[in-house]
């Protein structure tokens, strides 16, 4: 049977889409989502949240959850499947494709950089990440466990070709902490 | 003592109360309903319609009584309103070949399969105020009918076309974008700019048409055709997976024939200019055909010299709701930025006099 | 004077909450967290026409619907004031399809929709600025072409307004511009404060809120992260100076308040107030 997405619709999406916008105005910052709903797993709620409240017809998503994930974001969201390449929202909730082969958008489009939203083991409010960037007084740290070998480094990489870029949430239960592009690990 | 310039709620509402007694009028004369409006002020209700991109004539006629016939604001009142309602899809392209025909006419050719249709137009009327019609006058005479039957109507521009005279418009099966949703880009796209004229401001397409004819810019127009009337309006609800007539509507086509030069891949030709606009009105169907030849000359390797030819200046302005809006807005209080620019003239003056003193 | 509270039973019947539609909502969120990540780039998005007119602030209601929620605290400035007639029009609209609580106390509110203005009261981490934005191109008196302002924000090529600044210096002896001054933002991009008076810009640096900035008619949004850096665009020796009057306000006699001039005859009498009513209001302990 499938699973429900929010109990209702118009009020959780608006609170999902602020705790979004809360973590990647405050990058690093852990922020939860309630209510979140119960999607199949391996997708968390958090994420979950995510796509229920920004996804439909009109921007291509990838994920590696399954079948049974597949059909409740396609159910839930009218989304249609692309490859990573293409994506606009992409669903990692394993090793995500390589970050330099997803959608940077352009110089002139930066927009069209994807959001990558990635489950991790887990989040706390110090760690070995110390960060740097807007929305940052001088320097927070966070910590994320179960973070892909080299993504890093990856993300690093990106650095250099601002405004184009990666968008970063990352998911825990219901709780998320982004990255947007700016955002440098030091 | 400080008085406040500051109006508040009493304010707004005294206002609207004031507004909703001008509209009503003396009330010794009936009540004007908007059904009286949409049948016999239906040119008024058409072009709400056209430029508040929403075609339904009742509420049309209810936004001309409800703004006071400012036509303008009418089609705003209609704008909002379109965009609270559920977006089921996209309609199939009406197919304006199989219009039923209420006027047809070509400056091209004498005569033509199909023939000259006149219609209900003001053409050949001479502007003689009826003063009898003041009143009530009552029902006119029946209009005579002719008892043809249906005549197939080709397109004129389809006959020059098979003998290579007019460049063909390339079809395409891909998806137009949709101007409501993503808005304008640039370099422009046909389809988006043809959108942008549909619902267009009137006076605004027809002063730039007729510059296209006063040199600015290269035009050399003959109207291949016009025509008007119902054309059928076909939906495929995804559940049904077949094509239903949901209903007709009517439009007015113009397809305006223009000289092309060539080049080295194309021999000189005719090339086409298109107009289409809901309902009756043939005034800016034929600017808008003008307009759009115009906006092809990047796309035909064409000098731009005119304001018509300059695709972001005429897709910018061409939107009525859009400039009034930011026209108007002129009126609300700038008081804050007024006060930086009066310090910021002070001061500048206050340096050009001491300049002045040091020189001399 | 605080507004009364429509309670949410009274919402508007027959239109969704905060009036847009949720695909519409979902289109501008989108737009919105895209502006965060990218900041003062302007990104386009499909507006819709509003209820009110093009021009008088339909951009900052389309973001202000779409970050709405049942717990915010919602305050709408015009020229700094709550009880101006485009303040009161825009709040009324938020009450009656949104039925949700307003105030005129900045530090109350959770949403601050304004035009022209920045509050004089700090804004704190938490709070949305949200402004309404007439013309969201820094560069459209230099170069009208979107096509072509598009092209110098990704070269991150701002010689024209460089050279523009120079010529006031040369011609005036200083920065002519009063307002909406432009400025830099981290370092990246060039971006209208909207029209803010100069006197404003300061506030927007490294402010603890979250400032996002809607045209509805130019169908574009942009952002300001809170913590980040926004420099007015100036010259080492001709450095970024914010006016204003210099008085005492006539109520409250602050002196470091943006002032409005009042005429209080035709013989040449003046008074100065403070623009911020709520401000002024507070250091009068109303």
């Amino acid at each position: 049977m499938m699973q429900p997405g929010f109990a209702d619709p118009v009020l959780d999406a608006q609170s999902a889409f602020r705790a979004v916008l809360e973590a990647l105005s405050h990058p690093g910052r852990i922020i939860p989502i309630a209510p979140a709903p119960i999607p199949p797993a391996p997708l968390s709620p958090a994420m979950g949240a995510l796509a229920l409240a920004l996804c439909d017809a009109d921007t291509p998503v990838w994920q590696d959850g399954g079948a049974q994930a597949a059909d409740w974001l396609r159910f839930h969201t009218g989304a249609p499947f692309a490859e990573a390449p293409a994506a606009m929202f992409l669903f990692a909730t394993g090793r995500p494709p390589a970050l330099s082969t997803l959608n940077l958008g352009t110089d002139e489009v930066p927009q069209d950089g994807a959001t990558l939203v990635l489950n991790v083991a887990s989040l706390k409010a110090q760690g070995t990440l110390r960060l740097r960037g807007p929305g940052i007084k001088d320097e927070v740290s966070l910590g994320v466990e179960g973070l892909p070998e080299n993504f890093l480094a990856e993300r690093a990489a990106l650095r250099p070709h601002f405004p184009r870029g990666l968008d970063i949430v990352f998911c825990c239960g219901a709780q998320i902490a982004a990255l947007p592009r700016t955002t440098e690990v030091i | 003592m400080y008085v406040s310039v500051k109006g508040g709620e009493s304010a707004i509402a005294n206002a609207h109360a004031w507004l909703a007694e001008r509209r009503r009028g003396d009330a010794a004369l009936p009540e004007i309903t908007a059904d009286q409006i949409a049948e016999q002020l239906g040119l008024a209700v058409e072009r709400v319609m056209a430029e508040g991109a929403c075609i339904d004539r009742d509420l049309a006629a209810l936004a001309l009584k409800q703004a006071r016939g400012d036509s303008t604001e009418a089609a705003f009142l209609l704008r909002a309103y379109r965009n609270t309602l559920p977006r089921f899809g996209y309609a199939a392209p009406l197919d304006t070949a199989a219009m039923q025909v209420q006027r047809r006419i070509s400056a091209t050719y004498k005569d033509l399969p199909g023939g000259q249709v006149l219609g209900p137009s003001f053409d050949y009327t001479h502007r003689l105020l009826e003063l009898d019609l003041a009143g009530r006058k009552g029902e006119p005479d029946p209009a005579p009918q002719a008892d043809t039957g249906v005549t197939p109507m080709p397109r004129v521009t389809e006959m020059l076309a098979r003998e290579g005279l007019m460049a063909r418009d390339t079809a395409t099966d891909a998806e137009p974008p949709d101007l409501t949703r993503e808005g304008l880009r640039f370099p422009a796209i046909r389809a988006l700019a043809l959108q942008s004229m549909a619902r267009g401001d009137e006076g605004f397409l027809l002063a730039l048409g007729y510059s296209t004819q006063r040199g600015y810019g290269n035009a050399h127009p003959f109207v291949g055709e016009i025509r008007m009337g119902a054309v059928p309006v076909e939906f495929t609800p995804p559940e049904l997976g077949f094509a239903i007539d949901i209903g007709d509507v009517v439009v007015t086509e113009c397809q305006m024939v223009n000289q092309f030069a060539g080049n080295n891949e194309t021999p000189p030709q005719f090339t086409r200019g298109y107009g289409l606009v809901p309902g009756q009105n043939e005034r800016k169907a034929m600017a808008m055909s003008l307009v759009d030849r115009a906006l092809r000359a990047s796309e035909l390797g064409e000098e731009i010299t005119a304001p018509a030819q300059d695709a972001e200046f005429v897709l910018y302005h061409c939107d009525n709701v859009e400039s009034t809006g930011f026209v108007e807005h002129l009126k609300l209080p700038h008081y804050v930025d007024f006060q930086s620019e009066l310090e910021k003239l002070r001061g500048i003056r206050a340096r050009w006099a001491a300049d002045r003193g040091e020189k001399s | 004077m605080n507004i009364p509270v429509n309670p949410v039973a009274e919402q508007l019947a027959g239109y969704n909450f905060a009036y847009l539609d949720e695909a519409t909502k979902r289109m501008i969120r989108r737009a919105i967290l895209k502006a965060v990540a990218v900041p003062g780039h302007q990104v386009p998005f499909g507006a819709r026409e509003m209820p009110l007119p093009y021009g008088w602030g339909t951009g900052g209601i389309q973001v202000t619907a779409s970050i709405l929620g049942p717990r915010d605290v919602l305050k709408v400035i015009d020229q700094g004031a709550d009880d101006t007639t485009n303040a009161v029009s825009i709040r009324r609209f938020f009450g009656r399809v949104a039925g949700v609580r307003t105030t005129d106390r900045t530090r109350e509110a959770t949403i601050v929709q304004t035009r022209h203005r920045i509050p004089e009261t700090a804004l704190r981490e938490g709070q949305v600025l949200v402004y309404q934005v007439p013309m969201p191109e820094p560069l459209f008196r230099l170069e009208p072409r979107v096509s072509e302002t598009t092209r110098l924000h990704a070269l991150g090529d701002y010689g024209l307004m460089q050279v523009r600044l120079y010529e006031d210096i040369v011609k005036h002896g200083e920065v002519a511009t009063a307002y909406n001054h432009p400025v830099m933002v981290n370092a990246r991009y060039l971006m209208s404060p909207s029209p803010i008076p100069s006197f404003d810009n300061p506030k927007m640096h490294m402010n603890p809120a979250l400032q996002l900035f809607g045209a509805g008619r130019e169908k574009r949004i942009y952002a300001v992260p809170p913590y980040t850096a926004v420099q007015s665009l100036d010259f080492e020796d001709h450095p970024f100076r914010p006016i204003r009057a210099p008085h005492a306000c006539a109520l409250c006699n602050s002196t470091e308040s943006y002032l409005d001039e009042v005429i209080t005859d035709d013989q040449g009498g003046r008074m100065f107030v403070c623009s911020d009513t709520d401000y002024c209001a507070e250091r009068r302990g109303e």
